[in-house]
């Protein structure tokens, strides 16, 4: 790829990128979020059209004018959240689009076919199921097995280790390495430092849409390639004092909670948390953590159990709630749970508390003198950057939007009780991050108790107090200072 | 007075059901090729009555009432095209942009029928389409008389029936658009070209409504009427529903529709006031509706924009 | 922080719900909108200018011309509302035809049934009863919906069958007054609504109608519970997860829908005919919805919109009286504005741009 440039509204995701990727690598694609390796990719993929640039495949320019283009020319993409339809069986999956025969769809031969292919890759699927039973794990191997039914040679894996364990990664590296003997090209997509590292041949790192450099593995160190992505030495968030801990806040005894088909999401979780202290829960997603945060905000009602908040049990309460208690969430999909992007940001600085005095007055009448003078001190305050008040908040930049969110957390003036923090960097660049881990530790300071969930294990190891991991519902307690291979196996289970 | 079991057990009853089910079905099997597609379609009240009229028009002009069928489902196809076009090509509100429909057939129909005809109400007689009987089950005894005599389009209905389910379920191109449906972004990372795919499941089920309309104009009156859909196009969304958007689904719930339709009918002798009678199948749609809701499940991506 | 203003700048309507030049993609719909009615007419072979020229005539070429529109557009005031309401929670209320219809029989009601009252309570009686019919005949699709997730697009479109069906037969049946035609006995004169402008029918029910989209200015921008209705219908998953009560705010917003519904019938009844009439509404619920539209689902917007279909049809008529174009054609240009309105991109396209 040369020179590709791709413009998107208010930011130019690819400026100038050359990228050149030799046949039979496992070439790493680095960066931080948002550093446009996955709109590179995507244009790669057909999925959208580069302004200006070219692009060779095996020596000979080529137009890449969607997928199905991309996918006659031997590109296959596996994304980072799934192209997967659930409720359609894993060979119906695979083949869509390229189903084989005449007009009328052979659901056995397909299946047969699905099922062959899959034992020739060593990749474990059953050709019937819907998807939509499927495991994480399960159904990465189905997108993987798509790009291999379509005879993929390059192969491009967008984050595919975001939703893995440590002990499932490795599995993914141990078929990548198989697939690359058999002398396919593979594009790793990552910004996880380690992984690169064991995996790829060579690297690109992208930073802010333009090119850093490619080096090979052999002749760089994590360290220099950490600082190809950022610019700068990155340092984490730490506390400076020492936690202030006091009473217990949150007491979670016996909490249960059933999915759509009568499984246990949560199987009788069990927690403590006191008051300044950081508790950080690691795992992988789709063990729980949803669901929990779901319960702790009242917006789920749990099967069994207690959740008791400052001695009094909440479970099963509404949204308002769990407001009213002095419960706040920074929740893990911003655009569903936090924000009303067609809201201007006073509106919704005021979400949440709009319903109480100071901001409602008698009558439900609302006090606008009050609203206004608390938007412009909390912009200020949270440094929250925005032409006006009265702008629409989708017009705000993620990052922005996030201290929004932040700062709802500390409402008017009052610190929250509980502070539940649902992969709250997911998304956001270097100084984004550290702000928010910044007000998580100072909300902690001021005697909050904080709930942090994150994927993040580095993230949780930086500024947890104390770490458990949960594992399909439960809750297993970890050592002082656990290392990420301690917290790797419980992630999946085993015992430490 | 007639007996209410006299009514029930008629023969009559049961080829009434059958007729008054047919623009149910036809537009119900419409719905759910747009909805399986992903994109929601009510403006099939204003396709229907769009059909009927330029149907009508085709056969006042030939005289063939043949050339009038297809008129029909051509002038359905074209205001699914618009329908399509807006939604898909400009992301319009796609319920927004398919009652915008309904409200200009309402519109257009009357003023084309007063310049031409010089009455907005209705159309002079036209030639309809004729009745047909299948030569071999008519010799059977009820069944007979309950499948015929009836207008073609009742014969087409039930083929419809059965060539859209095998074209939805047994096809490769059915499983490319429930796809497009479920979820438009993992089909076209497969390379199924979405927009076309919706633009076809929209003007299909233009098509059929336009069929509907046919049947009921032609196929019926042999005329055209201002008020000839009545709200059949609103039910075609609860056959639909009902139906758990599948052919064979739209098909029961749309005989169950047109059997209390036909019902109503014949209860009219019996001394109940008739506007009781002609509510029957708007309270039912809504019972049905309550009842069903929650357990039928509509296409994961509908009603959603693809924007690539 | 100043804000300085250049000479030629022109300060943007600062408001909700309106773009930052203002109504350009209202103004636009309706050229369009003209513009097509323009072109069938030609089709057909009516004269475009005189058409249209007739057509303004009829609607705002006299005072009684002038009244006659406002009359037509005050229940159009109502039901754009009500449609304009239950939007902002992102409910399609398309039944206001039979809201208005129950609203209409019951203001009747009370104002046949009862003695003479006062007339200010009597009037408020039969306002309020109108409401309250209207009120009531959304009840089930706003169950149905937060109950069991059945759209309110099929629900309220039924009931609005049920609604016509119904007052029909009442008035068929046993409340006709004695004669053929098919209507109530008159109201009782302390029910009446003054008429403001004779000889046209135009009565202090478009005061009413003013108040009305004043309060539901108030309501929805002003308000804790409006602010909620519209958090609802904007993003429900965020509201609900930040305390706002989605299903208590969907119940409310279709209950003041089907009210202000159920007014637009009173009204009617109360100002304008005077008894319950079959067969008195030429489609006001439907309009509703296109005005709602128009209006861009502001209050301000709505009564302007309202202004302007109440023109068209009453110019309509005017011209259907005058020339032999069919009135319907400013149903097919009621259509036009909502097609418009519905893909903004479809402006921007023709207007040149992306």
């Amino acid at each position: 790829m040369r020179r590709i440039t791709k413009e998107f509204p208010g930011v130019r995701a690819n400026d100038g990128i050359d990228l050149s990727v030799a046949s039979g690598e496992i070439h790493g694609l680095l960066g931080e979020n948002g550093a446009g390796k996955s709109v590179l990719m995507s244009i790669l993929y057909g999925m959208h059209q580069p302004d200006s640039g070219e692009i060779y495949v095996g020596g000979s320019p080529v137009r890449i004018r969607n997928p199905a283009v991309a996918i006659r020319l031997g590109i296959g993409m596996v994304h980072q959240h799934f192209m997967l339809i659930p409720n359609m069986t894993v060979a119906e999956n695979v083949v869509l689009g390229f189903e084989p025969g005449g007009l009328l769809l052979r659901r056995q031969e397909i299946e047969q076919r699905v099922a062959q292919l899959a034992a020739e890759a060593r990749l474990q699927v059953s050709p019937g199921t819907p998807v939509e039973q499927l495991s994480v794990g399960a159904r990465q191997r189905v997108e993987i097995l798509k790009l291999l039914y379509r005879q993929a040679r390059i192969l491009i894996l967008d984050e595919p280790t975001a939703v893995l364990t440590p002990q499932e990664t490795e599995e993914l590296f141990v078929t990548m390495r198989a697939l690359r003997a058999q002398g396919k090209t593979i594009i790793f997509i990552a910004h996880k430092l380690k992984e690169v590292m064991a995996i790829c041949d060579r690297m690109t790192v992208l930073r802010k849409g333009r090119l850093v450099g490619t080096v090979e593995v052999g002749h760089t160190s994590e360290a220099e390639l950490a600082e190809m992505m950022v610019g700068a030495k990155v340092v984490p968030a730490s506390r400076t004092e020492a936690a202030k801990i006091g009473e217990v806040v949150l007491r979670v005894n016996g909490l249960t909670v059933e999915g759509a088909r009568g499984e246990r999401v949560i199987d009788e979780l069990k927690l403590e948390l006191r008051a300044g202290e950081v508790l950080g829960i690691a795992g992988v997603e789709g063990n729980g953590q949803a669901e929990l945060v779901e319960v702790l905000t009242g917006l789920r009602r749990p099967s069994a159990g207690q959740v008791f908040l400052n001695g009094t049990d909440i479970a099963g309460t509404s949204p308002r709630a769990a407001l009213d208690r002095g419960i706040r969430c920074i929740p893990e999909d911003r655009h569903k749970l936090a924000i009303v992007p067609d809201f201007s940001v006073q509106e919704n600085l005021i979400l949440g508390d709009h319903y109480r005095p100071p901001f409602k007055g008698p009558g439900s009448w609302l006090r606008e003198q009050v609203i206004r003078e608390f938007a412009d001190r909390q912009i200020a305050e949270f440094q929250i950057q925005t032409p006006s008040r009265e702008t629409p908040v989708r017009s705000l930049s993620g990052g922005n939007q996030q201290r929004l969110v932040v700062a709802r957390v500390y409402g008017q003036g009052r610190v929250p009780a509980l502070v539940v923090a649902a992969q709250p960097t997911r998304g956001l660049d270097v100084q984004a991050i550290r702000y928010v881990q910044d007000k998580l530790l100072q909300l902690s300071d001021r005697g909050a108790a904080v709930l942090l969930i994150s994927a993040d294990l580095d993230e949780i190891i930086a500024i947890s107090d104390r770490i458990l991991v949960i594992y399909q519902g439960r809750l297993s307690e970890t050592s002082g200072s656990p290392s990420r291979h301690e917290l790797g196996l419980l992630m999946t289970g085993g015992r430490a | 007075m007639t007996n209410i079991w006299e009514v029930l057990l008629s023969v009559g009853l049961f080829t009434a059901t059958i007729r008054m089910a047919t623009p149910l079905v036809l537009a119900g099997i419409g719905g759910v090729f747009s909805e399986r597609s992903g994109v929601i379609n009510i403006g099939m009240e204003g396709m229907m009555l769009l059909g009927a009229f330029f149907g009508v028009l085709a056969s006042y002009l030939t005289g063939n009432p043949w050339l009038g069928l297809l008129a029909g489902m051509v002038a359905g196809g074209l205001s699914g095209w618009l329908h399509a076009f807006l939604s898909i090509r400009f992301g319009a509100n796609q319920i927004v942009s398919a009652l915008g429909i309904n409200i200009l057939a309402l519109g257009l129909t009357p003023y084309l029928a007063e310049s031409i005809w010089g009455s907005r109400g209705s159309s002079p007689s036209v030639t309809g389409l004729p009745r047909w009987e299948l030569p071999l089950i008519r010799e059977i005894p009820i069944l007979g008389e309950i499948m015929g005599p009836h207008a073609p389009t009742v014969f087409l209905m039930l083929a419809i029936v059965i060539v859209a389910h095998i074209v939805l379920f047994r096809a490769k191109w059915g499983l490319r658009l429930r796809a497009v449906g479920e979820s438009a972004k993992a089909a076209a990372t497969a390379g199924i070209p979405v927009q076309q795919m919706r633009y076809l499941g929209v003007i299909i089920s233009g098509v059929l409504a336009g069929l509907a309309g046919v049947h009921l104009s032609l196929g019926h009156l042999s005329m055209w009427t201002i008020g000839i859909t009545g709200g059949r196009g609103f039910i075609a969304l609860a056959v639909m529903i009902f139906g758990n958007w599948r052919p064979f689904g739209a098909l029961t719930a749309g005989l169950v529709f047109g059997f209390a339709d036909a019902l109503q009918i014949r209860l009219q002798g019996l001394g109940v006031p008739v506007q009781f009678m002609q509510m029957v199948p708007y309270i039912v749609t809504i019972i049905v509706l309550a009842g069903v809701m929650g357990r039928a499940r509509p296409p994961a991506d509908i009603g959603k924009p693809y924007q690539p | 922080m100043s804000q300085e203003t250049r000479p030629g700048d022109r300060p943007a309507v600062r408001g909700r719900g309106f773009s930052q030049i203002p109504m350009l993609p209202e103004l636009a719909a309706v050229a369009s909108a003209f513009l097509v009615g323009a072109l069938i007419l030609w089709v057909t072979g009516h004269p475009v200018l005189d058409t249209f020229y007739h057509l303004f005539q009829g609607a705002f070429g006299s005072w009684t011309a002038l009244g006659t529109t406002l009359t037509r557009a005050t229940p159009l005031i109502f039901t754009g509302l009500a449609f304009a309401v239950a939007f902002k929670c992102g409910l399609f209320n398309i039944g206001a035809e039979g809201q208005l219809h129950v609203g209409a029989f019951a203001a009747a009601w009370v104002g046949f049934a009862l003695p003479p009252l006062p007339p200010l309570i009597h009037i408020t009686l039969a306002l309020a009863a109108g409401a309250a019919a209207g009120l009531l005949w959304a009840v089930i699709p706003a169950v149905l919906k937060v109950k069991r997730g059945v759209h309110e697009v099929v629900t309220t479109m039924m009931l609005a069958h049920v609604g016509i069906l119904f007052t029909r037969y009442l008035v068929f049946g046993p409340f006709m007054a004695p004669g053929w035609i098919p209507h109530t006995e008159r109201i009782v004169p302390t029910a009446e609504l003054l008429r403001i402008m004779p000889p046209t029918q135009l009565s202090t029910a478009i005061f009413i109608a003013l108040l009305c989209a004043l309060a539901v200015y108030l309501f929805l921008w002003k308000t804790a519970i409006g602010y909620e209705i519209r958090a609802a219908g904007l993003n429900p998953s965020a509201a609900q997860a930040n305390g706002v009560p989605v299903s208590r705010s969907i119940i409310l917003a279709l209950l003041l829908s089907g009210a202000l519904a159920g007014l637009a019938g009173a009204g009617e009844v109360l100002g304008v005919f005077r008894r319950f009439v079959d067969g008195f509404s030429p489609g006001y619920g439907w309009d509703g919805i296109a005005v709602g539209l128009l209006g861009r689902l502001h209050p301000i917007g709505v009564v302007l919109a309202a202004v302007l279909f109440g023109a068209l049809h009453v110019g309509g008529a005017a011209v259907d009286r005058v020339t032999d174009v069919p009135r319907d054609i400013t149903v097919i240009m009621q259509a036009m504005v909502i097609l418009f309105i519905a893909a903004p991109r479809l402006m921007s396209f023709i207007r040149g741009q992306r």
